[in-house]
């Protein structure tokens, strides 16, 4: 679809150009790219941290800086990368953008609560920029009292505060969402004809609205008691520790499959498109997403063996998480059995979908190692952990959100990007990553401690060459920002649908104009209906 | 005679958008039970290990005050439900009416809130600021009352919301915004209010009653 | 420089079994993996697109029945695999909850940011923790600040120790060495200092590293002393005035408390009884002991519940 000579079409990116108009816009699409651009801010502040603690890692002494400092780095790395970008980064980017576009809608059901939503991310960004500049907060991400409470001199409520704020922003994003999936699909458009993706923003959005409050009020409780100095986790008064653990995993794991569940909604259409063909057993797909958002809340304590719990409840979080994992395998086999008989090509987008099955399988199948009470008593704590949530949301989850950015972005922006050099960033992301936490599980079985400035010199081998891996990783980063840059001035204009994918979101022009669709779609058939590879032009 | 609802563009028609806002009120609601949620785990798994101190804690607390304010908390949510009532029948007047009484009765409880938290300073059971307890049990009792200041002021600050909520509904009736085809502000805020509304109902027994059988 | 270890050394039965879940685990994820990735590849190529293969899907009932049926064997083949698994790691897990009832028991304090130890005899030890081999050792932990994770990779077990509880750890060693203590909750500053050895002895060697040391009495004698020095005794003592309840024989026994329940009498009670005397009024009588928390530290703590635990031989009916 052409525009006619001399008169560009309107677009939501061309319509307004202020800065004004873009921080005032209520258009789902604007709001989403100012979450990107947020989140991708708040990467490289993660990343940084990141780069810092590999690199103080490469030696088994504390010799690059104090410990109090590399204290305060991975408690930042962990704040900023879990609440600032891998919880909001699929579903407050891909998911504000794309969720009305696949159901045929006009935007969100309360697009100024949607802008609402971007500000209180902003304003919990800035209250924990506050904390980092103002000296930065060295609990950890998981503020675990006393010493939280009672014994941190580091700015503990500037940080909790933001995470309290940013919070809200989470909920109401999934408020929007739920809503939004319940009363505006276009005609014709029942439950299952949605595609996966939208199923897994709407389970990810069940767990914003039931989780998200618990840890705002947790994090509202160690203010209080820091502050006044005084509290229900004080073990002096009476009060126990471990009440904030119970409250604190209540909502984080959940989290976890926020992080999660959006990436395997994303590999579900790459996969889909790639391979042309329909997803094996949509149906199971979309139960088994919904049962990893309900089984998840149940969970929680597997983070809490070693705790001081009960060995009974152990049991029964033990057999939980034993269960939660079913669901996840068989979408894995699912998402293969797609391949099968497919007619699958190997454009950037599904390199990275397909280094998403294999990185979240290891990832997943390490987390049923940590689900076995006796293992889980040598590994807790150690570097296996690490290496564990890192496959899965890192290589599982941050490999899928790059995916769904190379897929999506010729809609979003209506520009190509090179694929051999995106091609190449894929392949190098994969190995970098893959060097950089594969040794991690050695070094946690050995033993090593997570968390550890300094370490015993037997384990330096394997932290070069997690360092090593790191640099690669980083470069693989950096690669996208250049090209997919490059590609808003220089790449080839797109059409509505380079990928001649199925999905309604492709049906409008590339980029969309702001009220997304001339006439709203009637939808007649089921999600992922490739026709046989043999057809043509399909 | 009923004018046109103006509906939001990204809905489809009037039915839609409110029948959007119904389910979104909803769903607000539920983040909030999970919100008090929280707190109510906290209490009752302390009770639970302090039955004793928190028995005689409780009735340190000012039962008289206490019930009253339940009463007036119980009577503004009839003033809210006539309200939507009022909306629902196009009596504008009336919907005013209510409506201020409602938001005239939550001040009301904040009054006598505030009133026993000051009592509470006189007799030295603010923890973190001049608690101090004679008797056995003190730690456990200052934990009791450091809930009680938590789930209650937590509590206060959702009413002022309330407030501020039930105030800006009844300018937009003096405004002549609702008609019996459209009131849904009035129904959202009924509901937040009737929530703030059932969380003191829960609130009342778990502070005051605890050994007051 | 490039000889470095791939696993973990291990000195205990215990070890070894945690060890053989893990391998387990790892044949199975790694063949998983393996098959996945095989798979994908195997499809990659196979099903690329302008490749020659044959793709007739078939479809209708008949397809859709084999197709049920491969879901489900992949639904129940893995939950079958993942019970068992369970099974197995949850039994090795109960199986070492309880210490044997004639373990040595060791003393320890977590505070930021070292480890102290005391043996009964009076022993202590700073950061290291020498046991005998081949006799099973409990470690009776608290902490005095904040959370800790006293963690002995080699015998693959940790444990968090916390402010105002007591929590415990037991192995028996089976290879004489020095091995890796570290604390394994982040617990500030130097968290990544708070590490230490664990020497294994031949128990001769122990015996005579136990002997040796500056001398100190036992820790039942500390905590006599202690008992005396802090007033326990004007209530608790014989001829005390006051009607406390009395201590000889009571530790291992069960309490009937106040609220109608009862709990035995064991180093938790003993040092809640002297921290938080509210939480656990014995009944019959007044809740009237104060509290010595801020008083007592928690490693002279230790030492009085050592003397309670020698009252465990005393005759009833015998005065002091």
């Amino acid at each position: 679809m052409s525009a006619a000579a001399g008169t560009p079409r309107e677009t939501y990116l061309n319509a307004g150009f202020t800065l004004w108009s873009w921080l005032s816009s209520v258009d789902h699409k604007r709001i989403a790219i100012l979450y990107a651009i947020s989140i991708t801010g708040f990467f490289f502040i993660g990343g940084a941290a990141a780069t810092l603690i590999r690199l103080e890692l490469l030696t088994p002494a504390g010799d690059l800086v104090s410990a109090d400092t590399y204290n305060k780095l991975f408690t930042m790395h962990g704040v900023i990368m879990v609440w600032f970008f891998l919880i909001p980064s699929i579903p407050s980017t891909l998911g504000n953008f794309l969720v009305p576009l696949m159901i045929g809608a006009r935007d969100l059901a309360f697009p100024r609560l949607n802008l609402a939503s971007w500000y209180l991310y902003v304003l919990g960004g800035l209250f924990t920029v506050a904390a980092l500049v103002a000296g930065g907060v060295d609990t950890g991400w998981t503020f675990y009292t006393p010493f939280s409470t009672m014994f941190s001199n580091t700015h503990v409520i500037a940080a909790a505060a933001g995470v309290f704020v940013v919070g809200f922003s989470s909920i109401l994003t999934g408020l929007n969402f739920i809503v939004t999936i319940h009363k505006m699909r276009a005609p014709g458009l029942t439950w299952f004809r949605l595609p996966l993706f939208v199923w897994t923003m709407y389970a990810t959005s069940i767990i914003f609205v039931l989780a998200t409050p618990v840890l705002a009020m947790t994090l509202f409780l160690i203010s209080i008691e820091r502050f006044f100095g005084v509290g229900i986790f004080d073990p002096a008064l009476g009060g126990d520790p471990l009440l904030f653990q119970h409250l604190f995993w209540f909502y984080s794991h959940p989290a976890v499959y926020v992080m999660i569940l959006p990436a395997m909604g994303v590999a579900s259409e790459i996969i889909t498109c790639f391979a042309r063909n329909r997803v094996f057993a949509y149906r199971s797909m979309a139960y088994a997403v919904l049962a990893i958002a309900i089984i998840g809340f149940l969970v929680w304590g597997h983070h809490m063996f070693v705790s001081g719990q009960s060995i009974y409840a152990g049991t029964v979080f033990s057999i939980l998480s034993f269960l939660v994992a079913v669901p996840s395998a068989i979408k894995v086999f699912n998402w293969t059995a797609t391949l099968y008989k497919g007619s699958i090509s190997f454009d950037a987008p599904m390199l990275y979908a397909l280094g998403f099955v294999g990185l979240f399988t290891i990832g997943g199948m390490t987390g049923l190692f940590l689900a076995s009470l006796a293992l889980d008593v040598h590994m807790h704590d150690t570097y296996f952990v690490i290496a564990h949530f890192h496959y899965i949301m890192v290589g599982g989850a941050v490999m899928a959100f790059l995916g769904g950015i190379h897929f999506w972005w010729p809609k979003i922006t209506g520009r190509l990007y090179s694929d051999g050099w995106a091609r190449f960033a894929a392949i190098l992301i994969f190995f970098g990553f893959n060097l950089t936490f594969f040794p991690q599980f050695i070094l946690g079985y050995l033993g090593m401690p997570r968390r550890y400035h300094e370490y015993p010199p037997e384990f330096q081998v394997l932290n070069v060459l997690s360092s090593a891996g790191a640099s690669i990783l980083a470069v693989g980063y950096l690669l996208p920002l250049c090209y997919l840059f490059w590609s808003l001035r220089r790449g080839a204009p797109a059409g509505p649908n380079p990928w001649h994918a199925k999905g309604l979101e492709w049906r409008t022009p590339s980029p969309p104009p702001t009220h997304n669709f001339a006439s709203i779609p009637v939808v007649t058939e089921g999600p992922y209906a490739y026709a046989t590879p043999e057809a043509a032009g399909d | 005679m009923t004018e046109a609802v103006i509906t939001a563009r990204q809905f489809d028609d009037a039915q839609q958008q409110r029948s959007a806002s119904d389910l979104g009120i909803w769903v607000f609601l539920a983040s909030e039970v999970l919100f008090f949620g929280a707190l109510f785990a906290a209490y009752a798994f302390t009770r639970f290990r302090y039955p004793d101190a928190f028995a005689a804690a409780s009735r340190l607390t000012d039962v008289a005050l206490g019930s009253v304010n339940t009463g007036v908390l119980l009577t503004s949510s009839l003033t809210m439900a006539l309200g939507v009532r009022a909306a629902k029948l196009g009596a504008r007047r009336a919907l005013i009416g209510w409506l201020a009484a409602t938001a005239a009765l939550g001040l009301v409880f904040l009054a006598i809130k505030g009133g026993e938290y000051y009592l509470d300073y006189t007799q030295h059971l603010v923890p973190g600021l001049n608690f101090q307890y004679a008797g056995p049990d003190s730690r456990q009792v200052e934990l009791f009352f450091y809930l009680y200041f938590f789930t209650t002021g937590v509590h206060a600050l959702h009413l002022i919301v309330g407030i501020g909520i039930v105030c800006t509904v009844a300018a937009m009736a003096w405004r002549g915004v609702f008609s019996p085809d459209y009131f849904t502000p009035v129904e959202v805020g009924g509901l937040y209010w009737h929530l703030v509304d059932i969380v003191w109902i829960f609130l009342y027994p778990l502070l005051y009653l605890v050994s007051r059988a | 420089m490039l000889n470095f270890p791939l696993f973990p050394e291990r000195a205990s039965a215990l070890a070894a079994r945690v060890d053989s879940v893990f391998f387990v685990w790892l044949a199975l994820a790694g063949a998983v993996a393996l098959s996945v990735a095989v798979l994908i590849v195997v499809f990659a190529i196979r099903f690329r697109r302008g490749s020659p293969a044959d793709r007739n899907r078939e479809s209708g009932p008949a397809r859709r029945q084999k197709d049920r049926r491969m879901e489900i064997a992949w639904t129940l083949t893995p939950l079958a695999i993942f019970f068992t698994m369970f099974a197995w790691a949850a039994s090795l897990y109960y199986d070492h909850a309880a210490p044997p009832g004639d373990a040595m028991e060791i003393y320890v304090v977590g505070k930021q940011w070292m480890w102290t130890l005391q043996h009964a005899s009076g022993r202590r030890e700073i950061n290291e923790l020498h046991v005998p081999l081949g006799r099973p050792v409990k470690l009776v932990m608290t902490s005095q600040d904040v959370i800790h994770d006293f963690s002995l990779p080699v015998f693959r077990i940790k444990q968090d120790v916390l402010p105002g509880r007591y929590t415990t750890l037991w192995f028996t060693a089976d290879r004489q060495g020095d091995y890796h203590l570290f604390c394994s909750q982040y617990c500030g500053t130097d968290h990544s200092r708070m590490v230490g050895r664990v020497v294994v002895m031949a128990p001769a060697a122990f015996a005579e590293w136990l002997a040796g040391g500056s001398g100190s009495p036992t820790m039942a004698a500390q905590g006599a002393a202690l008992f005396r020095q802090y007033g326990c005794s004007g209530c608790h003592g014989a001829n005390a005035s006051v009607r406390a309840p009395k201590l000889e024989g009571l530790f291992g026994r069960p309490v009937q408390l106040a609220d109608g329940s009862s709990v035995i009498a064991d180093e938790r009670y003993i040092h809640d009884s002297v921290m938080l005397p509210a939480k656990e009024i014995v009944a019959g009588y007044a809740p009237i002991m104060p509290s010595f928390q801020g008083q007592i530290g928690e490693d002279e703590l230790q030492d009085i519940i050592e003397y309670v635990k020698s009252l465990r031989a005393a005759a009833p009916g015998a005065t002091r």
